[in-house]
């Protein structure tokens, strides 16, 4: 069965052009969804069990039954573009090569919100997807594919182009909004929900490029072939970023379910230089690490990964191989949050200091079993006690690192500092 | 007094008119700003505060949340080498010490000569084709040893 429903295109040439997305079949999908009711269209992605891709995993068709009925205020629709979590590169790959797709899936997402503008907050380090889309964009509009009275429907799109400027924050989809707004991108408290109240103080739907771009297919094909990829609760295909140690990293398109090494052997190649797996972040690098005993058994959807204690998030693997150091992987990624921090909520902007700074501390070989301690108390105490999930972001590696790896820290104790060689894969 | 030439002006205007509130149109502005003026100067700030109809203080504010708005000016060719884990995996870190030693210059220093700024930064969302780095708009990924020696010697 074929399972490449979104990335069929990828690397053929000439694929982002309006001409390749014509000759198969591009926009045929948004003119039959125009065809149908609104409503209609929202069941269909109900039905598919379509979830957001972005991270959370909550089902699209059931977020826009959020919106209110009753509300005179335009609607929009702001697609989340500003892919951050480390590890991911999905919505990359789709915006570079299959940029129309794209396009094709936020007309038809906006007809079924009853929303005429779209807005795409790509993240600002974007550069190249950025001129890609706004090619893209260009063309469509030119074609009447995008803009006034679209296919003679009687329904107008816009869709404009939002660049960030360099923030992980502005993926959480709140700090999206206040961003695109032309403010800082700090969290807002929640409620009101953004299908509420969002950009603009207007009913807004915040969606990751992947979930839109999977709507054109489910409109094509049907809810029910879509549910027939995957599991019963993670229906569908997903887009799998594979970084770290294996031969051949990347993106692939698999139907959720599939198991984690069997997904690490036969997409990814296996381990590079024929060794074991350490351990492997699955879902992104805020989701807690697995160990190679959780690897035999887990398989790729979101109940199977939770089952293990962790999160499927944004698809994101990052495998460790054997002669790695989890002390220092730890450090890197505590860096990574301490630099992130919105700075809007005291125990996450002071917590994920004070973790990066204890971690230093231990990987230096100058701390003590107390510092140990007093990481899983700050991980303990910033998680759920600040506006956004930052905080549960940058305190769940930090647990699960320490919690399932203790024996490596124990280590750095005894051995006053780091008994790893520093990491030397770069080829020549 | 710093302002803006008639071709951004007019990519101003079309900007501002895809959003329903002017302070929406203040990211594209201070990214037309920096294109512009290299950097984002107090005065470059002022101008843009000027052209939406904000306070300064706002701008600056927003400017400084952001680490891709450079507050002060960097050389021709901004180096920024991805730092985060699954480049770190692949040898970031070797990276910068192949860019730092060849340069003669430490991270966040700017060459003698004005050619290189070198810095550090978080993940760029290019983890499958690791090691990477980042110069001026353009990602160059899946580095080498030598790759990287070919890179800088050609902007020297």
């Amino acid at each position: 069965m074929e399972t490449n429903l979104l990335t069929k295109y990828f690397g053929v040439e000439n694929s982002r052009t309006l001409d390749f997305y014509l000759s198969h079949g591009g926009y045929d999908n948004a003119k039959k969804a125009l065809k149908m009711t609104p409503e209609e269209v929202i069941d269909e992605v109900k039905k598919s069990g379509l979830r957001g891709r972005g991270g959370a995993g909550f089902p699209t068709g059931v977020k826009w039954g959020f919106l209110p009925k009753d509300n005179p205020k335009p609607r929009y629709l702001c697609v989340n573009a500003d892919e951050s979590e480390p590890g991911t590169f999905k919505d990359r790959y789709i915006m570079e090569d299959d940029p129309h797709l794209l396009l094709e899936g936020i007309v038809i997402s906006c007809y079924a919100i009853k929303s005429n503008k779209a807005f795409i907050y790509i993240r600002g380090e974007y550069h190249y997807g950025y001129t890609i889309l706004e090619k893209a964009i260009e063309e469509a509009y030119q074609k009447g594919y995008i803009g006034k009275n679209i296919f003679d429907s009687g329904f107008d799109i816009d869709i404009v182009l939002h660049r960030g400027a360099g923030a992980y924050i502005c993926g959480e989809e709140t700090a999206l909004i206040e961003s695109l707004e032309g403010k800082k991108g700090q969290p807002r408290i929640k409620p009101p929900f953004p299908a509420i109240e969002g950009v603009f103080r207007c009913p807004t739907i915040v969606n990751n490029v992947a979930t839109i771009a999977s709507v054109p297919w489910i409109i094509e094909h049907g809810f029910a072939e879509y549910a027939k990829f995957g599991t019963e609760k993670s229906t569908g295909t997903f887009l799998f970023s594979i970084s770290g140690h294996v031969n051949k990293p990347g993106i692939y398109e698999v139907p959720m379910g599939m198991p984690l090494l069997q997904f690490i052997e036969e997409k990814a190649g296996g381990v590079i230089d024929g060794k074991k797996i350490k351990a492997v972040v699955p879902g992104g690098s805020s989701t807690p690490i697995l160990t190679p005993k959780d690897c035999e058994t887990v398989n790729l959807d979101y109940e199977s990964i939770a089952a293990h204690g962790s999160m499927l998030g944004s698809g994101a693997i990052i495998v460790l191989a054997e002669g790695t150091c989890i002390v220092r992987s730890l450090l890197n990624l505590m860096h990574f949050y301490a630099h992130e921090s919105c700075g809007q909520c005291s125990p996450c902007r002071e917590g994920v200091d004070w973790m990066y700074k204890t971690v230093h501390k231990i990987e230096e070989g100058t701390a003590t079993e107390k510092d140990l301690q007093t990481v899983l108390d700050l991980a303990n105490n910033m998680e759920g006690k600040t506006i956004c999930v930052f905080s549960a972001a940058a305190a769940m590696p930090a647990r699960s690192y320490i919690t399932k790896f203790k024996d490596e820290f124990i280590a750095h104790f005894d051995h006053k500092g780091c008994p790893y060689e520093k990491y030397n894969y770069l080829a020549d | 007094m710093l302002e803006f030439s008639n071709e951004t002006l007019a990519k101003f205007k079309t900007t501002l008119a895809q959003y329903p509130e002017k302070e929406a149109a203040l990211l594209p502005t201070l990214w037309l700003a920096q294109y512009e003026f290299g950097y984002l100067s107090i005065e470059a700030m002022e101008y843009v505060a000027k052209l939406l109809d904000i306070p300064p203080s706002r701008v600056y504010s927003v400017a400084s949340f952001y680490t891709m708005y450079k507050k002060e000016p960097t050389g021709k060719y901004l180096v920024q080498i991805c730092r985060t884990l699954s480049c770190q995996l692949r040898g970031a870190e070797q990276v910068t010490d192949i860019i730092c030693s060849k340069l003669k210059v430490n991270l966040g220093q700017t060459t003698p000569d004005n050619n290189f700024t070198i810095m550090e930064v978080e993940c760029l969302g290019s983890c499958g084709t690791a090691p990477m780095m980042q110069i001026n708009d353009d990602y160059y990924e899946n580095l080498t040893k030598s790759k990287v020696n070919q890179i800088i010697d050609s902007l020297a």
